[in-house]
């Protein structure tokens, strides 16, 4: 609520901003887009708790008392990865979708499935 | 060796994946997933009789550092339980997925299927071994990551859009368990379960612990499929490869369930989740809606596949009202009725496997006077449905009878009476395709059957085989479960 904790404001605004993208948009990249936002979102909360006031990299050294922790940000290297791959998958699955449908809007492609379908929709 | 179980259950199923992959043929790379499986059953195995023999959670560290900083892995009566269900059900379809695999996969890429369900399995099992909030995201999208391509592997193209939506639903769900346990870490500066579960004891009105509990309950809802959040789940069950549907459908939803039953028994605590938060005012009605509606749209679905996959969503309906008890009774009959759940639909998905090569169709209108033409295995059909009623001396009959004692325990008859109504619209789905199978006569333009692999027969008659046994024997699953839900309510209260 104050000044002090703006950064909640953007996570929150990033995420809802990622959300929606996913429910709204009929564009299976642009839905891709939204979640990697909605992922990015949540990186930037932990990168952003791990942060102390006037603290230092976590390097032990003469003159320095106070450090960030790090252990967000190590979780975060692995969540990033997750982000990477999920992506990467996502994209993949949309190239094959667009070779077997010729589209990539979400509207078209089930269109077409319940014409060619009888297994039910 | 000994001491080194609980860290085998991960590392076999993660080594076997590139050796899949490093030898390509399909017959070797068979041979390495079934020896991982059967040998992770073993392991399993081992861990559930020590863990019931000495009483107490076995805790392993990894690399050597002690918890809470390090990353424990722990086993206790409720997930060796869980991890012997994951590896049994996987060491069965994989043992019988080499055959019906030709069907619907070219044999130069069988082994990607293996791969792929070795590395979903490490996720699973890696999910349910871990004692650290975070590590249970990261198996989660291991094992997440994994099935969206075994799903992608069906033979149609919209396994392409099953898979994509799946893909989309799933990435959601994890990342709200993420930021759930980012908050959780916000809050008390640990992710280690036991010492949160300590830590949490007196913040009830924390808001940083409520917004927690709020994102790790939705996201584990996704990923089980809880009404309504089970789009995803008819589809990729319908268009993914036979064999990948008889294993999903009994491991990856079930180690979702066991997700969300961790974390509000084994890390909020009963006081929290359900006394102070009223959990059980959301989950209950959703799991009764479950019940009720996802087993009504399957009895109008015209092909087996579909049928099955809502009746799955229906099933899942039973395990989240048990949870939603909060009593000891009530998450017994959960638990329970996960190892029963996943015995009969994989046995069931087998026996549709089956009748897919036999028939060349799932169309429930296809299937026209085939109990007399496939016996056995449409017999094994009849088993699975059974139990999926819950026809006494069949383990379906064992979980009901314990969810009904617990909603009679609780003092709500109606939802005991509801109970007994949705499993008349089990009756009714059942019913239909025994009818089609065994009381019609076959259509004179019936094409002639193949035989399906005996390999594939033989595995769905042994989940039949336990789907009796168990259901004679009830002792076996229902003290293992009374156990790990005792332990859990002692431990959260």
């Amino acid at each position: 609520m104050s000044a002090g904790h703006y950064q909640y404001w953007i996570v929150a605004v990033l995420m809802m901003t990622g959300l929606y993208v996913v429910i709204a948009k009929g564009n299976m990249i642009k839905k891709i887009i939204g979640l990697n936002v909605f992922q990015v979102s949540v990186i930037l909360f932990y990168v952003t708790m791990g942060k102390v006031e006037g603290g230092t990299a976590p390097i032990i050294a003469e003159g320095f008392e106070v450090y960030s922790n790090p252990v967000p940000h190590v979780l975060m290297l692995t969540a990033i990865v997750v982000g990477v791959a999920t992506t990467a998958l996502a994209l993949s699955l949309v190239v094959r979708i667009h070779e077997a449908y010729g589209s990539v809007e979400e509207d078209e492609v089930l269109a077409m499935e319940d014409d060619s379908c009888g297994g039910g929709g | 060796m000994d001491a080194q179980l609980p860290a085998l259950q991960i590392v076999i199923p993660l080594l076997a994946a590139p050796l899949c992959v490093a030898l390509r043929a399909s017959r070797a790379a068979w041979l390495i997933a079934v020896t991982a499986c059967w040998s992770s059953l073993a392991v399993a195995i081992s861990l559930l009789r020590r863990v019931l023999a000495e009483g107490e959670a076995i805790s392993y560290h990894v690399g050597g550092h002690a918890p809470p900083h390090g990353i424990e892995l722990r086993v206790d009566a409720l997930n060796a339980f869980v991890l012997v269900i994951v590896t049994g059900i996987s060491a069965v379809v994989v043992s019988a997925s080499r055959a019906s695999l030709s069907e619907e996969l070219p044999e130069k890429r069988h082994y990607l299927y293996f791969a792929a369900t070795l590395l979903c399995m490490t996720g699973l099992l890696g999910m349910t071994v871990t004692g650290d909030a975070f590590n249970v995201f990261v198996f989660l999208e291991i094992s997440s990551l994994s099935a969206y391509s075994l799903i992608s592997m069906g033979r149609t193209r919209r396994a392409l859009t099953a898979a994509y939506q799946y893909l989309v639903m799933g990435t959601l769900g994890g990342t709200f368990i993420l930021l759930g346990i980012g908050l959780l870490y916000m809050a008390t500066g640990s992710l280690n379960m036991a010492d949160l579960a300590e830590r949490l004891c007196g913040m009830e009105s924390n808001r940083t612990v409520q917004a927690a509990l709020a994102f790790i309950v939705l996201g584990a809802s996704i990923k089980l499929a809880l009404f309504p959040l089970h789009i995803w789940l008819p589809n990729a069950y319908a268009f993914a490869p036979a064999m990948v549907t008889a294993f999903l459908a009994a491991t990856a939803t079930k180690v979702a369930f066991y997700v969300l039953v961790r974390f509000l028994f084994g890390v909020f605590g009963t006081d929290f989740a359900f006394d102070a938060m009223h959990l059980d005012r959301v989950l209950m009605p959703l799991a009764l809606l479950a019940m009720f509606s996802a087993s009504t749209v399957a009895i109008f679905q015209r092909d087996l596949r579909r049928m099955l996959a809502f009746s799955s969503v229906a099933q899942i309906g039973y395990m989240v009202l048990g949870l939603s008890f909060a009593s000891e009774l009530g998450l017994a009959g959960g638990i329970v009725h996960l190892f029963n759940h996943a015995v009969i639909k994989s046995c069931l998905f087998l026996v549709m496997a089956a009748i897919a090569i036999g028939v060349g169709s799932t169309n429930i209108e296809d299937l026209r006077g085939i109990g007399r033409r496939m016996p056995l295995t449409m017999a094994a059909f009849v088993v699975g449905g059974l139990s999926l009623i819950g026809v006494p001396l069949t383990v379906g009959f064992v979980s009901k009878w314990i969810l009904v004692r617990a909603a009679l325990e609780a003092g709500l008859w109606p939802v005991a009476a509801m109970i007994l109504a949705s499993s008349l619209l089990a009756v009714v789905y059942v019913w239909r395709v025994v009818e089609v199978a065994w009381f019609q006569a076959p259509a004179e333009d019936a094409g002639a059957l193949r035989r399906p692999p005996l390999g594939l027969v033989l595995s769905a008659w042994v989940l039949a085989a336990a789907a009796l046994v168990f259901g004679v024997f009830t002792d076996a699953t229902a003290s293992v479960a009374t156990r790990a839900a005792r332990m859990l309510m002692e431990a959260g209260s």
